[in-house]
Order: C-alpha cells, then sequence, then structure tokens
C-alpha cells in the first residue's frame, strides 16, 4: 500500500491539544504582521482612487505632485512594463487602472513620499480628467440586453443568447431526465433568492513593504496566504525572473480566501523601482471594503420535485454570479456543489457569471458554494414543511452516499454525510423544545477540498531536535498541525519540533492557502519527509552497527534492530544519531515534493436556533451546533475554531453584512461601523461535533476542515427565520428592516 | 478505450456527447487525445481543467494511469477560499 494512503493506526500525538506555538508572540505583540516590517529609507505609498464607478480616464497630470517636496515617485498603469498577460493582466488591471476606471475606488495612480502626509497630499495634486460612463452594479440588470457594458470583448464562449455581453461564463453539470423526474413528483417548489457581496472580513488590512534593488533584484514582505503565488504575478507584472524576486509572508491577521491575490504588491514595487526606495503602503480600512476583493452576489432560481414521502425526483437550479470587474471562475464550483449533498436521478445546475462596476472577487471559504447550496437546502426545507416531514429525515433519504454519483459527475468514496445526519437527529440540541418567536433550521453543506503543489523539509538538528520548513503562511494552525504530524511520525514529543514558514527563496514552489489543503497536503509531505528522515536516521544506525539498514525499523524516537536476526543492540536514540551526524555521513534532512491528489470532500451539518424580536426584526442566534466531518482531527482545538469560525462568518453573512451602492454606483458602507459583522456578544457559543471518516488519500486519514463550515448557516439561519416568523425570505441579509418588512407583509 | 464525462456545457464541443471514448491511459494522455479529437475543447483545457478519476479529483497530476475501467471526469479547475 502507498505511503499517501490511509492506513488504521493508533496514535500518540495526533489528537492532542498542544499550546499553540504562535499564541504567545501574538498576545504580546512580537508577532509581525505586514505593516510591521521597517528598512532603513523606507518611503510611505499611497494610491490615487477613482470616485467613479465606471470612467475613462481621459489624462493623469502628475506633474505638480511629482515637483512636491518630500515627493520621490508618481507612477500609473503606463509605468508598468507591459509584460502581464490573460488573467495576470486583469490582476495588474485591478491594482492600478489601465485606460478606464471601472469600479469606485479603483486605483488610478500611485505616490511614494517621505511620509504620509506629504504622499496624502500629493495625490491631492494628481488632476484625473474622467469621462463618466454608465454603470451597472447588480447581477439582477448586468444579465439584461442592453445593460451598460463593463468591458468589451469578454463575452464568454456558450452563454446563451438572451444574456448581455457581460455575461463572461457559462457551465452546466448534471444528469438524468428532469422532465421524467418532475412528472413522478407530488410537491414540486420553485423559488429564487438573492444574496449580497459580503467581505471576508479579515482584520489586518493588506500591507506590504517592497525594496526594489539597483541589481533588479527585490524583496517583498507582506500578509498573504500565499507568497509564492504573490512573487510569480509580481514577476510576470514587473517583468522579472521569478527568483529575482524573494517573497517573505508576514503573520496573518485573517485571510479567508481575501488574500489569495494581489491588490498592492506591484504597485509597491514599481514605486520602489521608481524612488531608489524601498516602499511600504498599507491599505485604510476603506480601501480593504472598496478595493480588496468580496465575495461574489448572487440570484439563483431552484425547482425541485419531491414524492409524499420525501424522495426528491428532480432538482433544477439557474444560479447568476456577480464577482466585479473582471471574469472569474467562482460560478463553476457555485453550480457543482448546488446538489452535492443529494443523490439524485435526474438533476441540473445551470450557472452564468456577469461583469459589473464592482472591485473583483476574491475568494472566501469553499468560494461560490454558501450562495447556491443556500438556495437549494431553502427549498428542500420548504418542501419538507409543506409535506409534513421531518427536514432531516428528507435529507437522510436523499443524502449522497458511498456510490451516490454526484451531481457535478464523479462517483463518491467514503463521505460522511448520511452519520452527520444521524448525529444530528440524535443530538440533544435537534429535539430541545422552542418558546415564541423562535424558530429552528438545519441545512448541509459540501466542499471539495484539494491539495496542490507542496514542498517540505524536515532537518535533524545536531540535538536531535527538528526544525521543519514549510512554504504556506498559517492561517487555521498549520504550524501547530504540521509540528505534530512530525513528532507521530518521528515519536518524539511535541515540543522538539519547530516548524516555520520559509520564503521563497527558501523552499519550492508551494500553492497558495486555500482549498482547505494545507493540513493535508502539507500534513502528507511533512509525514513523507519524516518517513524519509527516518529511513536515512535506519541507514545511519545500521553503519554503525554494521549491519543490513533493512534490519533497522524506527521505534518512538529510536533505532532497533528489527529482530534477533539483525543482531543484539541497544537501541540508538535520535539524540544520539543526530549528535553523530557530522562523521556518519552529515547533516540528515528528509524531504518532500508533491502535487499533493485526493484530498477528499467533506461535508457539514448545521442546526440554528434564532428568536425574532416581531417589533423591531431583531434577530437573535440563541444556540448553534455544527457537524462536520474532519477526516482526522489533527489538533482538535484548531478544527473545532474552524468550525465555530466558518458558522460566525456565515450568520453574519445571513444576517447583516452585505455591500450597499448607491444610485451612483459607489459604495456606501465601506466601514465597520455601517458594515455590521458579528462580534463576540452578538453569539451564543457554538458547539461543535467533529465526526472522524476517514479520507482514504491520507496516511491519517485527514480532510480540510476550513471552508465547509460557512457552507451550511446561511440555509440553517434562513430556515429557522421562515419557521420563526411564518413567512420565507427569499433575500439575505435577512436584517432588522427587512426581517419587519417581511412579518408586516405577512399580514 | 476510456469513457469521459463532459460537463453540459462542453457538450456542443463532443457533437452532444455526455461521454467521449478516447484512447489513452493518463492523465496527460487523456487531456492531449480529447484536444486532438475535440478541438473546441482546447481553450477550456488551456483554461485549465480537473479529472476526477474514480472518484478522486485530480488538479495536474500527468502520470495518473487510466484504465478502460476507470471513471473519468472533466471538471473545472478546483479553486478555495
Amino acid at each position: 500500500m502507498a505511503f499517501d494512503e490511509y492506513q488504521k493506526r493508533d496514535f500518540k500525538v495526533i489528537g492532542t491539544t498542544p499550546l499553540r506555538p504562535d499564541g504567545i508572540d501574538k498576545v504580546t505583540g512580537r508577532a509581525q504582521y505586514g505593516a510591521d516590517y521597517y528598512l532603513p529609507g523606507m518611503l510611505v505609498g499611497k494610491m490615487l482612487r477613482s470616485p467613479y464607478a465606471h470612467a475613462k480616464i481621459k489624462s493623469i497630470d502628475t506633474s505638480a505632485a511629482r515637483a512636491m517636496q518630500g515627493v520621490k515617485a508618481v507612477v500609473t498603469a503606463d509605468d508598468f512594463p507591459g509584460t502581464a498577460t490573460g488573467e495576470t493582466l486583469d490582476v495588474q488591471d485591478h491594482c492600478l487602472a489601465r485606460g478606464t476606471a471601472l469600479y469606485d475606488g479603483h486605483a488610478v495612480a500611485a505616490v511614494a513620499a517621505i511620509d504620509a502626509e506629504t504622499a496624502r497630499q500629493a495625490l491631492k495634486l494628481i488632476k484625473v480628467d474622467y469621462e463618466v460612463l454608465p454603470h451597472v452594479t447588480s447581477i439582477e440588470d448586468a444579465v439584461k440586453p442592453g445593460a451598460p457594458l463593463v468591458q468589451e470583448g469578454r463575452r464568454g464562449r456558450k452563454v446563451p443568447k438572451q444574456f448581455s455581453d457581460n455575461c463572461t461564463g457559462w457551465c452546466e453539470f448534471g444528469h438524468g431526465d428532469l422532465e421524467a423526474g418532475f412528472a413522478k413528483a407530488d410537491k414540486i417548489i420553485e423559488r429564487t433568492f438573492k444574496t449580497s457581496s459580503t467581505h471576508q472580513g479579515y482584520i489586518e488590512p493588506h500591507a506590504c513593504l517592497a525594496s526594489m534593488g539597483s541589481d533588479g533584484r527585490a524583496d517583498v514582505w507582506c500578509c498573504t496566504q500565499g507568497h509564492f503565488h504573490v512573487r510569480n504575478l509580481c514577476a510576470q507584472i514587473m517583468d522579472m525572473d521569478q527568483s529575482a524576486l524573494r517573497v517573505t509572508a508576514s503573520e496573518i491577521g485573517g485571510g479567508f480566501g481575501g488574500k489569495t491575490t494581489v491588490f498592492i504588491e506591484p504597485v509597491a514595487l514599481l514605486l520602489s523601482l521608481k524612488a531608489g526606495h524601498p516602499v511600504k503602503v498599507v491599505m485604510s480600512r476603506d480601501e480593504v471594503f472598496k478595493a480588496s476583493g468580496p465575495t461574489v452576489a448572487s440570484m439563483t432560481d431552484v425547482k425541485i420535485g419531491m414524492t409524499k414521502d420525501g424522495r426528491i425526483t428532480a432538482a433544477d437550479a439557474l444560479i447568476r454570479y456577480e464577482g466585479g470587474a473582471w471574469p472569474n471562475l467562482t460560478i463553476f464550483p457555485g453550480a457543482q456543489s448546488a446538489f452535492a449533498c443529494y443523490d439524485l436521478e435526474a438533476v441540473r445546475a445551470q450557472g452564468l457569471n456577469a461583469l459589473t462596476n464592482r472591485p473583483l472577487q476574491a475568494a472566501y471559504r469553499a468560494p461560490g458554494a454558501p450562495q447556491s447550496i443556500y438556495a437549494v437546502e431553502a427549498v428542500v426545507d420548504e418542501l419538507a414543511l409543506e409535506l409534513g416531514l421531518d427536514p432531516i429525515d428528507v435529507r437522510l433519504k436523499n443524502a449522497a452516499k458511498k456510490g451516490t454519483k454526484s451531481s457535478y459527475g464523479p462517483t463518491y468514496d467514503d463521505i460522511g454525510l448520511v452519520q452527520l445526519l444521524e448525529a444530528a437527529k440524535a443530538h440533544p440540541h435537534y429535539s430541545a423544545p422552542l418558546g415564541p418567536n423562535q424558530g429552528r433550521g438545519i441545512s448541509s453543506g459540501f466542499w471539495f477540498n484539494f491539495g496542490g503543489e507542496t514542498c517540505v523539509s524536515l532537518a535533524l538538528d545536531f540535538d536531535g531536535s527538528i526544525t521543519l520548513v514549510e512554504g504556506n503562511p498559517d492561517i487555521g494552525g498549520s504550524r501547530a498541525s504540521m509540528s505534530m504530524m512530525a513528532a507521530e511520525e518521528l515519536g518524539i514529543p511535541y515540543e522538539k519540533v519547530r516548524t516555520i514558514v520559509a520564503d521563497t527563496a527558501s523552499l519550492g514552489h508551494n500553492e497558495v492557502t486555500h482549498g482547505s489543503r494545507v493540513t493535508f497536503a502539507v500534513g502528507l509531505a511533512t509525514i513523507k519527509a519524516a518517513r524519509a528522515a527516518k529511513t536515512e536516521m535506519c541507514r545511519r544506525a545500521a553503519k554503525i552497527w554494521g549491519i543490513d539498514e533493512d534490519a533497522v525499523v524506527w521505534e518512538d524516537g529510536f533505532a532497533k534492530p528489527a529482530g534477533p536476526n539483525a543482531g543484539e543492540y541497544e537501541p540508538m536514540s535520535i539524540e544520539k544519531i543526530a549528535k553523530d551526524s557530522p562523521r556518519t555521513g552529515g547533516p540528515i534532512v528528509g524531504h518532500h515534493e508533491v502535487t499533493a491528489e485526493g484530498a477528499g470532500v467533506s461535508f457539514g451539518v448545521h442546526i440554528c436556533d434564532l428568536e425574532v424580536d416581531p417589533e423591531t426584526g431583531f434577530t437573535k442566534i440563541l444556540r448553534y451546533t455544527v457537524l462536520q466531518d474532519a477526516g482526522k482531527a489533527i489538533h482538535p482545538q484548531y478544527v473545532e475554531g474552524q468550525l465555530q469560525g466558518g458558522a460566525v462568518q456565515g450568520i453574519g453573512w445571513a444576517l447583516n453584512e452585505e455591500y450597499i451602492y448607491g444610485e451612483d454606483g459607489r459604495l456606501q458602507n465601506a466601514g465597520f461601523l455601517d458594515y455590521r459583522i458579528p462580534v463576540a456578544s452578538d453569539l451564543p457559543k457554538i458547539d461543535t461535533v467533529i465526526l472522524e471518516i476517514p479520507n482514504p488519500g491520507h496516511p491519517y486519514g485527514v480532510r480540510g476542515v476550513g471552508e465547509t463550515g460557512i457552507v451550511p448557516p446561511l440555509a440553517a439561519i434562513s430556515n429557522a427565520m421562515s419557521h420563526a416568523i411564518g413567512v420565507r425570505m427569499q433575500e439575505l441579509p435577512m436584517s432588522p428592516p427587512k426581517v419587519l418588512k417581511a412579518i408586516k407583509n405577512k399580514g | 478505450m476510456v469513457k469521459v464525462t463532459v460537463w453540459g456545457s462542453l457538450r456542443s464541443f463532443t457533437d452532444g456527447q455526455a461521454v467521449v471514448e478516447v484512447q489513452a491511459d493518463t492523465f496527460k494522455s487523456v487531456l492531449d487525445a480529447l484536444a486532438k479529437d475535440y478541438p473546441g475543447l482546447i481553450p477550456q483545457i488551456e483554461a485549465g481543467v480537473s479529472l476526477a478519476i474514480d472518484g478522486r479529483i485530480y488538479k495536474d497530476s500527468w502520470f495518473t494511469p487510466v484504465t478502460p475501467d476507470s471513471e473519468v471526469v472533466l471538471m473545472p479547475l478546483m479553486q478555495g477560499g
């Protein structure tokens, strides 16, 4: 059996909850975030941003700003080398507008000056001559024929002709005969749902420090989920060899998908090149909201047919996403995910993406899945209600399981949805009594998870401790998890392993920390790197003992003779092997490089109780339970944190968070006072139930857990709301004025 | 021959077929054969695709073996948050 396949075993370190290695640094202020880097002679960079949602840039006069004392550089998009193409050119255009400002807040020029105040004053001296163009900010309007065109030449292949030229992507997934399926149904419900753009809401704004040397080699320090990706994007935009640019990832104050691309780094490099000094750029909160990616907004039609006993006979959806002024691929996982929780004979999910005059969407935990699954789970809930069936029983009757042909094509291997639904039904939360104006909702959720390019190096230091070098920013506890997996494999205490996140010059390429991939993929590489080190340690012991290396095994931190026939030798400790390593062949390092595959999909089930104040429309979440399959929880507290975090972000999405645009196409609520994310006082304790249905594709059975948790809350809360107020709301967020209106319209 | 399931919106490039048969024995040769036999798929393949082979999703592993008994599903390139 290959090492990357699951093997049942007893664990000593995995499943425990040691202290997180970054905790003390973070609470004492020693941790360095993106804005905490300084260099001698460093300048401050700032951006000038468009006040229009859509405007042609007729001219930019930077002469007065350039002449201002203390200003060292002023740049526009014309100063880029012009080597970026394809999607990278879109990324560059999002960083600095080229010819046309495509959204409110789109950067059109940037300044580097000796201090922030000088930079701010210089921005005021830049004269931009705009020609204002018609704009469109809603998905509903953007897809209509005759809608203001955001960009020319972006219409996607196969987009049906009834949709406008803003539509960049069209997809369809499914199987079976829909017409025949709906004909078998006793009840058919068809509804349309909308969700708003929501921001990832990370507390740390985007920040970077760029230093371009006179030899054309450069360094960037930044907060990011993927510094190798930052390097590759910036190198192409700046026409550099990738090796000429070293990127170091700072500690990260949240990302959730929003830090998987670049917004300021290429501009900081360009300013540094022009100024001949290091340049730091730090976004304000206003800039974060206006110019770094929120998630897509959506409008979804869902039609589902069901028999009286709760069997779904057919399911159909048309899912429309808008993701800002450039094409994106989020509609694909949105359409693929919509019905992924179900075992269906006839299913179709069609997806459409449209451009709008908004910032380019960025990934947000399980990108695309929450919006489409919200609509599906709401209709399933309504069908169960109409037919007098228990909503969990309905989901159990139709649940995807091993052998199910998924709605997006492949047949499922071992998955845990049925176990999760059964656990939810048996949970005390599900049978607890409810009071007046209270409602309970449930929802299932799904996410793919994946692996990707991964590179790990594990060094045995001369005292027997371990330095593990990985290349993925730690956004969810990966340093602890990697240390635990290395310790488990080597049979040594967790405290003997220190894991660091190396810069781009120290390891081969590592894909971005996204897709719930790190514990799975980097963990897999860590285990294999440790096994490589163990093999070498056994070889060194064998040489010392003068026996065949196959006659040595590794157990609990010691090399030992494999059996009586190998000879009588005292077990040799890792410390002894490490100490002798200079004289037995040199330093001992295990490493592993892989494009990890076999991540294993993930399911979750959430239960939500809420209470609505019928006089104000205010909603209070009373009780919330998350059940999710982790495959194997390496550090259960971190897993719990991921599940709770996903639920909380979903609660904000369902109840309050939304991008609000005015008639002028400008964002009206670019700050946390007007964009309401949940705070601790808004929330009950989020209970978690972690199930462990091993992923066959990982040595310890790990599945990623970072994203699925944000998928079910939208429908779980919406369904609870429907039961509490007696009317089904079909648009998120369900903020107090909207809830009040729904109650009053009910009569 | 390997049977490859193609997602709905690409079927206009496969003569309307949901499942096409290609001569292939690896991830890479499946994509090469699809591009050769159905040139309309080339822009999508170049933009990025995954293959689900026997239920497991592969993003980019050229040498992953495929047999005539394998369930092979062409999928869009995966992304995450």
